[in-house]
């Protein structure tokens, strides 16, 4: 999935710029994003930060199970983070679709639409999850690495 | 024909030193700036190097050109915009040691120079042919046109003031400001008004390096970081190091104008040490100014107040901060006249 000329060196270990979207969520895992970012959690002290554009992004946060409306923009989405790139889903919907599985507006889950690299179970996930999901991203980052050296 | 080469090619080193100066420098003060931040909301906050980590990222990332962006001009902004800023510094005395370009220009020069970055920015801006970043550009051109206007009637209060009482020297050069300190030349009347300036010109800052609560034109919750949203990258990167440089540039007009006192000329008496090492002591507390006035111009009021409308911006510097520069000009005029 990443760009062969893109290879993600150690800085990226050390400072990765999230982006989220919400499909469809219903909120409930955007107050927990929002709660890791909190001085509680403060994950800015890994060098995580929350960027407003998608082009400034290193990881794609998705919450929410993709409704129709939801789906060229996410594809947009992840076509516009730049390379080398982690998707991180957080929340029950996103996996499997949720409460919300049997809904007539449903396309996703997520990984029907984009490639997934992390899943976070939960509904709603705890903050102490969604940032074991990010060093799982991290993870995915240094595998790059590997696998391209 | 040779002193002059040996002149060029002493300016050539000093720019390359003075910018490389800049950016680490200015990387490290938005660590500091991050760090204290966090501090006070009660976070533990990044390290301080974290802007090292952040701009060695930025610059493997994948350098994406927008289709119906305007190409040359889309990724020659941020070379010019960093560009620009560097040259600001040129300009300006660090410490006891003389600008690179001392005897080129004066504060009315940089005055202009300022102009330069924020226009690349908003040429970028344009560029990357998107409805945000078009809307993040006119907002930075509405900033810009808000600020100058403080910003000149505070240069020209202090420079008219030394030139009225020292008619032979050269009013608006900046050694003339680090030789007579503002504060030393003014009488009662002058030292409120030079007060009034000072925090004028802190605010002033703020918005010229577009900080809450005056980056309207970057807000990232409205119009999704405004100017920079098709930025990625390797571009993205050259914007945030031409901000750290403008952090820089902004609090050493400020310690320039305002603060150029020098440890050197009140100790050199009592402490005896050869020049190199008061040069260096020097330079060190002219950092440290730097950081105090980053402090109160940046970090202290980005984390106490919430970012402002279009409109209220355009009230605070045109209303606000002009009404308070013109009254402060009044009182160095009473002064002067007194």
């Amino acid at each position: 999935m990443s760009d062969k000329k893109a290879r993600p060196n150690r800085s990226f270990d050390k400072s990765l710029w999230v982006f989220h979207v919400n499909t469809g969520s219903c909120n409930g895992c955007d107050i927990e994003i929002l709660a890791a970012l909190t001085p509680r959690y403060d994950v800015e002290r890994f060098g995580i930060k929350l960027v407003g554009s998608p082009r400034h992004a290193d990881a794609l946060l998705v919450t929410g199970p993709v409704s129709r409306e939801m789906v060229d923009k996410l594809k947009r989405f992840y076509e516009q983070v730049p390379d080398p790139k982690v998707v991180i889903v957080v929340g029950s919907c996103g996996i499997s679709g949720g409460v919300f599985h049997e809904s007539y507006d449903l396309v996703g889950p997520v990984d029907r639409i984009i490639p997934v690299d992390v899943y976070v179970p939960g509904c709603p996930p705890r903050p102490e999850a969604i940032i074991d999901g990010v060093v799982k991203a991290w993870m995915k980052l240094e595998r790059l690495r590997g696998e391209n050296k | 024909m040779v002193d002059n080469l040996i002149h060029l090619i002493e300016i050539i080193i000093g720019t390359i030193l003075v910018g490389a100066f800049g950016i680490l420098f200015g990387l490290l003060t938005k660590g500091i700036d991050r760090k204290l931040a966090a501090h006070m909301q009660w976070r533990i906050g990044p390290p301080i190097i974290q802007p090292f980590r952040d701009v060695k990222k930025l610059f493997c990332k994948e350098n994406i050109v927008p289709r119906n962006a305007v190409t040359w001009l889309y990724n020659s902004a941020p070379i010019i915009c960093l560009a620009s800023t560097i040259a600001v510094l040129l300009y300006i005395p660090l410490g006891s040691i003389p600008p690179v370009l001392g005897g080129y220009g004066d504060v009315i020069l940089i005055l202009y120079l300022l102009t330069i970055p924020s226009l690349a920015m908003v040429a970028g801006g344009f560029a990357s042919g998107s409805p945000f970043a078009t809307v993040g550009a006119q907002r930075e051109m509405v900033l810009m046109m808000s600020y100058e206007f403080p910003l000149a009637t505070t240069v020209i209060a202090l420079g008219w003031k030394i030139s009225t009482l020292h008619p032979g020297s050269v009013a608006f050069s900046l050694s003339t400001f680090a030789r007579y300190p503002v504060w030393n030349i003014m009488g009662p009347f002058g030292i409120i008004g030079a007060a009034i300036l000072l925090v004028v010109m802190l605010l002033v800052t703020t918005g010229e390096i577009t900080k809450v609560p005056f980056d309207i034109a970057e807000a990232e919750t409205e119009i999704a970081e405004g100017l920079f949203v098709e930025y990625s990258g390797k571009n993205l990167g050259l914007f945030y190091l031409a901000d750290a440089v403008k952090t820089v540039v902004m609090a050493s007009l400020i310690v320039a104008l305002f603060f150029p006192y020098n440890l050197s000329t009140y100790l050199a008496s009592h402490i005896s040490l050869p020049t190199i090492a008061w040069q260096t002591v020097d330079f060190l507390f002219y950092l440290f100014k730097i950081e105090i006035v980053i402090f109160f111009a940046m970090t202290f009021i980005r984390v106490s107040v919430a970012r402002f409308k279009v409109d209220q911006v355009v009230r605070v510097y045109w209303g606000y901060l002009t009404l308070a520069a013109l009254i402060a000009l009044l009182l160095i005029a009473l002064d002067v006249l007194l």
